[in-house]
């Protein structure tokens, strides 16, 4: 009889919450199409959608990983500028292809980046890997301004903007990624691998004299928190139709770490929340109309002043672990509660 | 206790959020700051027209966008005060996006669960730029007092005019061609040379226009030098510069670089006229008189040139504690002039304020608009840019003075 979460089948817990995305997804997706979610609400729920992607992406490096990168906002701009660019010259071929190829090779350049960027900076640990990513993301910037009239051709059109890229966000496509990043992030830091990046953030000496590749580990790491990042580059590209590397500066990947760190480094739960409040939050408070940056501020320090380890901690949710609660208290208490081990 | 506190926090976070959701309606959209007591007298809704203002109110660029909507504002209220339109007053919905082109859609979207008629705005080129596609969807008529960049109107790869997109002010490809102009007819140069800020977008635009005219002219541009936002020495490029030997510098930056730029040049013995854009105004307040002496600049306003602008001087500074109104604010005022005529004409038609006939008909009244500004009379082009023609200001004693129409 299934009185615990752990009695219940992996699958089966896959399964219930891949339905209950789906019910979320068609309910939002009506309301949107019957006008219930005017055009601006769905304009901010998409935008939330990104802003997921990427706190959730820099938690992997950040939060799980233990790593300090402040150049996030750098490999959204490669994602964004690869994917519109490609999104642009495909205008032809059919959208169910041309979406997933353009996120595809949005998140790829961006991975690549991460690659040749992480070789180097992952020997170096805490703030000296905060510098250097720092460095990074600026040289990005700097050369999404520039290439063009360096090399004399039009490719990114540098702080003249990339103009016109189509807009093919919409609220199923965004949420569909969140899913699938959320789902991947979750399902590898269950597995193996994923044990091996909590070691090395737990301490790296332990676990590399335990036989654990952390170069390995903390490369595949930040290269996978790059690509996702790329990805809601992609996304945004695809949202805004406009991009100007002025855009991606330093304050955006500051603006992405705050959404972690209030969160909760390392708790994926807190990621999606502090997204989700920190995008909707200076929207929703335009009411106070010249107070509302006083408002937002105000909040975030009153939030690491009364739980300086973010929302959540490093608390994560789990629906079957609620639900397993539930079953536990249902029936005649026989089966003792104790779970202990089945956090995360 | 620590763990009550957390969840207090998190839910005030959230109430705060759903609290917003409830306070939205359109009465709470005037700002406190804004001068917009006028409207709190204004007559139930039904018997309003509500006209979009959106522009960078906070952040780097606040000071343009706040002169904007001052400007705006000031002729809305004028309308107000004497009846409105139709027996309709005017109100005004204003938002901020900070000049990022992210908040601009999300503002803009905003304003249409508002049920806007027109916008004004964006103040920014970037973040109008994110916005026109949209509002050309819901063809909304849409006006600019400050978005320069031809892309604004136009989409060049599609080869698309947004028919709903107008502006009072130049493009940038003007600005350039008529100070190349200017160079070969007035100054009688044969060489020039240029240094812009690499990654400013109005500059680059100025500059290219510049060259490409030159080139047409029969100017040669012996050096054209880049720098990067935040510089504080020019030396090199300038000394580049001094060793080509150019008649005449283009100069077409922000004001704060421009005043540097022309002192380091004095400096370094470079005697070559500058030559900028409408950035420059105000430039005489951060340089040395005799080092800006005989430079010219094109603008869209020349401070205290006729009657009417005197008029809009004082009538501004007695508004707004005495502020001296710029381009920006002249240019604010104008576009309110372009929009409120054209909003005019439609309900002279009858038709019902807010449809889309009504819109498209503002539309109409704008493209065929006879409208006289304080800057100038308006009338557009097929790509909806305002003709009109530059006033060139000269800097002589240390004053930025009126020297001719170009």
């Amino acid at each position: 009889m299934i009185k615990q979460a752990r009695d219940i089948p992996t699958p089966v817990k896959y399964l219930i919450n891949l339905a209950l995305f789906i019910i979320f997804l068609v309910v939002v997706n009506s309301m949107i199409a019957s006008k219930t979610i005017s055009g601006y609400y769905t304009k901010v729920i998409m935008l939330i959608g990104i802003n997921i992607i990427l706190a959730v992406s820099l938690n992997l490096a950040t939060g799980y990983l233990g790593q300090l990168p402040l150049g996030h906002a750098g490999f959204m701009a490669v994602g964004a500028y690869s994917s519109a660019i490609f999104m642009k010259a495909a205008s032809a071929l059919p959208m169910f292809i041309a979406l997933p190829l353009g996120l595809m090779i949005g998140g790829t350049v961006a991975g690549i980046f991460g690659f040749i960027i992480g070789i180097p900076a992952l020997r170096l640990r805490g703030d000296y890997l905060a510098i250097i990513t720092l460095g990074f993301g600026e040289i990005i910037r700097v050369i999404l301004l520039n290439i063009d009239s360096v090399l004399g051709f039009n490719l990114t059109y540098g702080a003249a903007s990339l103009k016109n890229i189509p807009k093919t966000t919409t609220f199923l496509g965004t949420f569909i990624c969140v899913f699938i990043v959320c789902y991947v992030i979750h399902t590898m830091m269950k597995s193996r691998h994923g044990r091996a990046i909590l070691s090395i953030r737990e301490n790296e000496i332990a676990a590399e004299s335990c036989g654990i590749k952390t170069t390995y580990y903390k490369t595949m790491a930040f290269v996978m928190s790059a690509f996702f990042a790329g990805v809601a580059g992609s996304l945004y590209a695809g949202y805004l139709g406009i991009l100007n590397p002025s855009n991606f500066g330093f304050m955006k990947s500051i603006e992405i770490l705050v959404m972690v760190v209030l969160g909760g480094m390392g708790s994926m739960i807190g990621s999606v929340i502090s997204a989700t409040v920190l995008t909707a939050l200076p929207e929703l408070l335009r009411a106070f109309a010249d107070y509302r940056m006083v408002a937002y501020s105000l909040l975030l320090i009153a939030v690491m002043i009364f739980k300086p380890s973010g929302l959540m901690g490093t608390y994560d949710f789990s629906l079957s672990r609620l639900l397993g609660k539930g079953l536990s208290r249902l029936p005649a208490r026989n089966a003792s509660p104790a779970r202990k081990g089945d956090d995360r | 206790m620590k763990k009550l506190i957390s969840i207090a926090l998190v839910l005030v976070l959230v109430l705060g959020a759903l609290a917003g959701c409830g306070k939205t309606e359109p009465g709470t959209t005037a700002t406190p700051s804004a001068d917009t007591g006028a409207n709190a007298t204004a007559p139930a809704a039904g018997g309003t027209i509500k006209i979009g203002l959106l522009g960078c109110y906070t952040g780097e660029y606040a000071q343009y966008g706040l002169a904007v909507q001052n400007g705006a504002l000031m002729y809305i209220d004028k309308v107000n005060a004497a009846g409105g339109i139709n027996g309709k007053q005017i109100e005004p919905i204003i938002y901020d996006d900070k000049g990022d082109p992210t908040e601009a859609v999300t503002a803009f979207n905003r304003m249409l669960d508002d049920g806007v008629t027109a916008l004004l705005g964006s103040v920014l080129s970037g973040a109008t730029m994110a916005v026109v596609p949209e509002a050309y969807a819901a063809n909304l008529p849409m006006i600019t007092a400050s978005a320069t960049a031809a892309g604004v109107t136009y989409n060049e790869d599609e080869d698309l005019v947004y028919t709903n997109m107008f502006r009072t002010c130049f493009i940038d490809p003007f600005q350039g061609e008529k100070m190349a102009q200017y160079a070969k007819d007035i100054l009688g140069a044969r060489t020039a040379a240029a240094i812009t800020e690499t990654g400013n977008d109005y500059a680059v635009g100025l500059k290219e226009a510049f060259v490409a005219k030159c080139a047409e002219l029969g100017i040669e541009v012996v050096a054209d030098e880049g720098y990067s936002k935040g510089d504080k020495d020019f030396k090199s490029q300038l000394t580049n510069i001094n060793a080509k030997g150019a008649d005449v510098i283009f100069c077409p930056n922000y004001y704060e670089d421009d005043a540097l730029i022309v002192t380091q040049a004095r400096q370094l013995g470079i005697t070559a006229t500058f030559m900028g854009g409408d950035g420059w105004a105000k430039v005489s307040e951060y340089a040395k008189a005799e080092d800006l002496e005989g430079s010219v600049y094109c603008s869209a306003y020349a401070p205290g040139s006729t009657p009417e602008i005197k008029q809009f001087e004082t009538d501004y500074a007695a508004k707004y504690n005495g502020e001296v109104p710029g381009m920006f604010a002249a240019l604010g005022y104008d576009a309110a002039i372009v929009l409120l005529d054209a909003i005019k004409a439609a309900e002279s038609k009858g038709l019902e304020t807010g449809s889309d006939e009504y819109k498209a008909a503002v539309i109409d009244g704008m493209k065929n608009t006879s409208s006289v500004g304080i800057t100038s009379a308006y009338s557009y082009d097929e790509f909806n840019n305002p003709i009109k023609s530059a006033v060139i200001i000269k800097l002589e004693g240390g004053k930025e003075v009126f020297s001719q129409m170009f």
